[in-house]
């Protein structure tokens, strides 16, 4: 079972993947998008980490809402609000339970990447935050691995997609060939769950 | 409701928010019979949008006749919707307009300065998008 101390590891990991990759977000923001992924991430990690060591949450879904609450107050561009959402759509389906099963947070986090869906208007395809997540949420029911894994093959296949959503959509045809921010920093939230849980 | 509609300008820029605002206002000639506010950039005074900042500009202009909120792209769009999916972020009765930026604000600001209600200050703000130019 996954208690609280577990989801703060994850967010832990979460914001050193941030702070690590910052770098090569924003390099992969700046073929496509604005160019601030990277800075606006480590914005609002750097914020949340400060409001949960400060408040120190007790159950799992309590982690999730206070990180997601920071997101959207911090971090200043489209991913704030996104994984703000994401996050505290998430928390609020698993109510406050002091341990959740593997399989709960994957059924949590399917609920976040409906809400996600629904606040962007992107379907799975559209060269989104969407292609890494819903795969990822998939393969949750197998184990945190399978998850990574599923998570990094859905933002690699990003690549050849034609962005249809966001900043990179006016871009066209020219979108194709970069892979998309968003999806890339999907991965890194997958990847984190697995060391969290190592 | 009674009292007058709140308007709030969503921008990623500040300077687009304060300018629209000014240019809104002036050319309804209400001066500052209608509560309008800019909300633009981050907090910092980046390019963005602070959702602290839309949440400050609602509460500003909110006289219990509802508040409509327009907004330019992206991040903005996306955090007025959060705000408001989360409930208790902003005033009861505030609404996301889907408007043109610059000239549904100044339909808002002139409908709004007319009395009007908050479905009548929707409406002529989206109507704005039906102004041809050619």
């Amino acid at each position: 079972m996954l208690d609280a101390d577990f989801f703060l590891r994850w967010m832990n990991a979460l914001t050193e993947a941030v702070n690590r990759e910052a770098g090569r977000l924003t390099e992969l923001d700046a073929a496509i998008g604005d160019a601030d992924h990277g800075t606006n991430l480590q914005r609002g990690f750097t914020a949340a980490k400060a409001a949960l060591e400060k408040d120190a949450p007790d159950t799992p879904g309590a982690v999730l809402m206070l990180t997601g609450r920071q997101l959207i107050s911090t971090v200043g561009g489209a991913s704030g609000p996104l994984y703000g959402t994401l996050l505290r759509r998430a928390g609020k389906a698993l109510g406050d339970e002091a341990e959740v099963s593997r399989e709960q947070l994957a059924e949590a986090l399917r609920a976040g990447i409906a809400a996600v869906a629904q606040l962007g208007g992107a379907k799975p395809g559209d060269k989104t935050m969407l292609d890494a997540l819903e795969p990822a949420a998939a393969a949750l029911d197998e184990s945190f691995t399978a998850a990574r894994e599923a998570a990094e093959e859905g933002a690699a296949a990003t690549v050849p997609m034609l962005a249809r959503k966001g900043r990179a959509s006016y871009l066209g045809e020219r979108s194709i060939g970069h892979q998309d921010p968003g999806a890339t920093s999907s991965a890194l939230l997958i990847g984190a769950l697995e060391e969290a849980a190592r | 409701m009674t009292g007058v509609v709140g308007i709030v300008l969503v921008s990623h820029s500040a300077q687009v928010a304060a300018s629209v605002t000014d240019l809104a206002r002036g050319l309804a000639g209400a001066g500052d019979a209608v509560p309008v506010a800019a909300a633009g950039g981050t907090a910092d005074g980046d390019l963005g949008t602070s959702s602290e900042l839309v949440a400050r500009a609602a509460h500003e202009v909110d006289r219990g006749a509802g508040v409509a909120v327009l907004v330019d792209i992206g991040s903005a769009v996306l955090t007025v919707k959060t705000l408001l999916a989360e409930g208790d972020e902003l005033p009861d009765g505030t609404r996301l307009v889907d408007a043109p930026f610059v000239e549904g604000a100044v339909a808002a600001v002139v409908t709004a300065a007319a009395g009007a209600d908050l479905d009548a200050v929707e409406a002529a703000a989206a109507e704005a998008y039906d102004y041809r130019k050619v």
